[in-house]
């Protein structure tokens, strides 16, 4: 039987406070999510359960229990302080998927800091962007990423510690750096973990947008109410589960889910810090038994690209709940999975902002392979029309995805940028600037972006930042950024360039672009194609229509070109 | 195939190593987190561009590119 049972059962009953309740919480007590995570969970007797499970990409691993954990948390909060780092101050998590990554998110949240997980895979430029936004004061990474914040320290007098968790003794450190091995610090039993309170700022996660520069959002302690209710019914996390969320924590997912849900609710996961092979993913289930396992539709169609041959080699029977987020599951993978491993992956749907899942399918209720699912119990979620932003009252017309604001998660602002907050309400409405239809039934049906946005791999990547970065290199002119569609990927970014007077398309320089941009921003945001042109398509204002260079990639209807400036 | 080898480890270290990791001719490059899937594709646009050759999409899978040395094998099948 699953936690949720009869999905329309607790739209007619649902409150928060079924939530508050489980996890012991009164209004107006202090909540702080670190304690939750670590603390609570021992004092209700399970002190010596695996909570994590951790291999690397050599097969080594490493197991810690939630005391482990818990002492592990108190003794980085108390490292935190011991460097004058106090309640909201902003705290870098920037590393791989190591052990650290984790328990540093909690031990940043006990002491009322507010944890700012970063990609590790992030050039310098997107990090100066983010830290510089955060005015961050301490970061604390791994010494192979040191090098990148090296590179850019000097523009940040604001940031005083950089920790490398893994310093080799024979090396000396450089400027504002501390070393900090987690393995030989002493551990601490007896911590003060800071009185946070349901409006405390908690975790500032970025997200890119289509103009300007990556917005931070802002959560509090309060989200803890969502996201262990939300993992606990739609990822159906029993005690005896063995859990696997594939997110990186740079994002949302691997903090909501790969952390804050997966703990609270007292489970075991399991953590793979290595990269993609089928090989591996799938010898990963076999050897630790996942049962519930939470992933993406990007790995999942690199899987289906695997081939079946490849799952037949493992023993999967363990798994007994899927689910995916990150980009909409289209309906072959949802057919292909229950094919290969007898279970359909569940899409859900939610972003940084909404902090949980919003949209989902739930388990015992009926799938409709393609299909985002329904509006989690308590949060009303419909399609209103684009112009009047009026609910449609009638089935199957396409607008766009509102929310009424007011559960737990949602994001309490964007850090420094109340302005473009503000926009994204309108009528009384939360717009997540998603296009959508309700079919007769009140599932959702994803239709795309509303914006110029590209999701590729389940990241947001904005036009606008690896336009701006594209404009950088010497030999560019001028550059149109726009979405390509991918197999795998669904999106991936490709550039349009126009090259200064000098300088010749090649195929040397076309990678050399690449490049430059992969170093300088992610390899998320560098160009998978640059097609070289003599110029772009613009108003007559001057301003470039991405939307013209969007609609031939997709082999779409080019539209109104009314305003196209004339050769 | 010596040579190769080294031309691409040495792109390898030049272009995806930030600090001084050692790589050798079998350390595991996509698996090993040294280059992800996104990046690989830079790198198979290396080995097109410096070896003229056309690696079709179904064959640059993270397995065939998970080292040097699987690397340069899967080269050596395109040059003519």
């Amino acid at each position: 039987m699953s936690h949720i049972g009869s999905y329309d059962e607790r739209v007619k009953d649902f409150d928060w406070k079924i939530s508050e309740k489980e996890l012991g919480y009164n209004e107006g007590d202090p909540i702080n999510i670190g304690w939750y995570c670590t603390d609570r969970i021992c004092e209700m007797g399970k002190a010596d359960k695996p909570a994590l499970i951790w291999e690397g990409s050599t097969g080594n691993e490493k197991r810690y229990t939630y005391n482990d954990i818990r002492l592990a948390s108190n003794t980085i909060g108390d490292f935190l302080r011991s460097l004058g780092i106090n309640n909201e101050d902003r705290v870098c998590l920037f590393m791989d998927k190591i052990p650290e990554l984790y328990l540093g998110f909690l031990g940043v949240l006990k002491i009322g800091a507010i944890a700012q997980p970063l990609f590790s895979a992030f050039g310098d430029e997107s990090l100066f962007i983010r830290l510089e936004n955060a005015q961050t004061k301490a970061i604390i990474t791994q010494k192979k990423h040191a090098p990148k914040v090296r590179k850019i320290l000097d523009k940040m007098p604001w940031l005083e510690h950089i920790i490398i968790v893994d310093q080799d003794p024979a090396k000396p450190l450089m400027e504002r750096e501390v070393a900090f091995n987690l393995e030989e610090a002493p551990k601490v039993e007896k911590f003060d973990i800071f009185p946070t309170y349901a409006e405390s700022p908690s975790v500032l996660h970025y997200t890119s947008g289509t103009t300007g520069q990556p917005k931070g959002v802002k959560h509090v302690h309060a989200s803890l109410i969502a996201q262990y209710l939300t993992a606990k019914w739609v990822l159906d996390l029993h005690d005896d589960d063995i859990y696997w969320c594939t997110a990186d924590p740079g994002w949302v997912t691997g903090t909501s889910y790969g952390i804050i849900g997966a703990f609270s609710n007292g489970v075991t996961q399991c953590v793979l810090d290595a990269g993609f092979s089928a090989d591996n993913w799938y010898r990963f289930i076999e050897k630790h038994k996942v049962t519930v396992w939470y992933s993406a539709p990007t790995a999942i169609r690199s899987l289906m690209k695997a081939g079946d041959e490849v799952v037949r080699k493992y023993d999967l029977t363990s798994l007994r709940h899927l689910a995916s987020v990150g980009e909409p599951l289209n309906s072959e993978a949802v057919i292909w999975s229950e094919k290969v491993f007898g279970k359909p992956f569940l899409d859900t749907y939610w972003q940084t902002e909404t902090g949980c899942m919003v949209i989902t399918n739930f388990p015992d209720m009926k799938i409709k392979p393609g299909s985002m699912g329904k509006g989690f119990p308590g949060i009303l979620a419909t399609v209103v029309d684009p112009e009047t932003y009026e609910p449609f009252n009638e089935s199957g017309k396409m607008g766009l995805i509102a929310i009424k604001p007011g559960w737990p998660s949602m994001m309490r602002t964007y850090w420094n940028n109340e302005e473009t907050y503000q926009k994204k309400f309108v009528n009384g409405w939360y717009i997540p600037g998603d296009r959508s239809s309700i079919d007769s039934e009140g599932y959702f049906w994803f239709v795309g972006r509303d914006d110029d946005v590209i999701n590729t791999g389940g990241h947001l990547v904005s036009p606008f930042e690896v336009e701006s970065a594209l404009l950088e290199h010497e030999a560019v002119a001028e550059s149109a950024v726009v979405a390509k569609p991918d197999f795998v990927n669904m999106e991936v970014v490709k550039a349009f360039v126009t090259l200064k007077p000098g300088f010749t398309a090649s195929k040397e320089l076309d990678l050399q672009i690449m490049n430059f941009v992969r170093k300088k921003l992610s390899p998320l945001a560098m160009p998978q194609e640059i097609e070289f042109v003599e110029s772009l398509p613009k108003t007559r204002s001057g301003k470039i229509m991405r939307r013209i260079l969007h609609a031939k990639e997709w082999g779409e209807e080019i539209g109104d070109t009314s305003t196209l400036e004339e050769d | 195939m010596e040579e190769m080898l080294e031309v691409v480890r040495e792109y390898i270290i030049e272009e995806y190593v930030e600090d001084d990791s050692e790589v050798t001719f079998d350390t595991p490059l996509i698996s090993g987190g040294i280059v992800d899937s996104f990046s690989m594709v830079s790198l198979k646009r290396f080995l097109e561009n410096k070896y003229n050759i056309s690696i079709p999409d179904d064959k640059a899978t993270p397995e065939a590119f998970d080292s040097v040395n699987k690397i340069c094998v899967l080269v050596k099948e395109y040059i003519a």
